[in-house]
């Protein structure tokens, strides 16, 4: 179980981090990603391999400012 | 009591020691009269008799007399909490990008005071942004930094106002910021956005980047707020309502949206982590 964004989700352990976000349908250039308290920079997206208990952050901008 | 029933107070920004009493009878000792006169009291307007105490701070200004240039920032933050100017003076915050938001949060900071605001923008002004960033008539052709910096001058002289009239890049975010204690973003474009947050956040592990999203069009005003989604980014704004064709950007929301990242900023120079 991971826990995305406060809500517990089953069926995301091992895929990659870019994996999850194209399935959730996010845009990659609007993000920014915490996991376990830390930030993981755009060039892990592709390796880092969401596991058990990990605890994630999605945060995606809309436009306007 | 204090020795000889004297106390130390400040007046005008003047420390002063004074004999016990009130706020009239300071009043009438220096020879002030009532009409026009504006007396305020730690931060709080009166025109009651109070008392006073050792470390009040209390200012008296004179309606319609320009004052001398010792007690004008005294005046300027007379109706401040107690303490929070000074800390305000201490602090150096970024603010990238300078539309609706941008423009309206560093006006926001300069009347708290901050000592240094380090504005941040490549764009020139135009007349689409009259509907809800801080700019005249006067400044249209101007670059948005440097017509900011002379807003900004006409109602705090007292902070200093950093420049930097660029695009924010991957290749220059990290030399950029470095100095920058807070950074607000308040971009238009929310590839800019995530490239600040990313490039800050993962850069200066101890920066504080206020960020916001979802403010466009004339939603309820009650959707946006602040969170604090991740250890060093604070988020404000309703999270959804972004512009597009057909939905705008128009001042009450962005200067609501811009309110909040101004007071969640000023939360953070006063040592306040909490959203």
């Amino acid at each position: 179980m991971i826990t995305i964004n406060g809500k517990l989700v089953s069926d995301a352990d091992g895929l990659s981090l870019a994996q999850f976000l194209a399935r959730e349908a996010f845009l990659v250039s609007r993000v920014a990603v915490e996991c376990n308290g830390e930030i993981v920079p755009k060039t892990a997206y592709e390796c880092r391999k969401l596991a058990d208990g990990d605890i994630l952050e999605v945060v995606c901008f809309v436009p306007g400012g | 009591m204090y020795p000889g029933g004297k106390m130390r107070i400040k007046i005008n920004g003047k420390d002063k020691e004074i004999k016990c009493g009130s706020l009239f009878k300071l009043k009438a000792e220096s020879g002030l009269g009532s009409d026009h006169l504006v007396v305020i009291l730690n931060g709080f307007q009166t025109n009651v008799d109070l008392p006073l105490n050792e470390g009040d701070e209390v200012v008296f200004i004179e309606k319609g007399k320009m004052p001398g240039q010792d007690e004008f920032e005294a005046m300027i933050s007379a109706r401040h909490t107690p303490q929070v100017y000074e800390k305000a003076k201490r602090a150096r915050v970024a603010v990238a990008g300078l539309g609706g938001l941008g423009s309206t949060i560093a006006v926001a900071l300069a009347r708290t005071g901050v000592g240094t605001l380090h504005l941040v923008d490549f764009d020139v002004v135009e007349p689409s942004n009259l509907n809800r960033q801080q700019y005249k008539i006067k400044h249209l052709g101007m670059k948005k930094t440097e017509a900011l910096k002379s807003e900004i001058e006409e109602i705090n002289p007292f902070i200093t106002v950093v420049i930097d009239t660029v695009r924010v890049m991957e290749d220059n975010v990290v030399s950029l910021f470095a100095q920058d204690e807070i950074v607000c973003e308040a971009f238009d474009n929310p590839d800019v956005k995530a490239l600040l947050v990313n490039g800050v956040l993962q850069n200066f592990p101890g920066k504080k980047v206020v960020v916001a999203s979802g403010m466009a069009g004339y939603e309820s005003s009650n959707m946006i707020r602040t969170q604090r989604l991740m250890k060093n980014l604070y988020l404000c704004g309703d999270g959804e309502t972004g512009a597009r064709v057909g939905r705008g950007l128009m001042a009450p929301r962005v200067s609501i949206c811009a309110g909040h990242q101004a007071n969640m900023i000023l939360r953070l120079i006063l040592g306040i982590e909490q959203e």
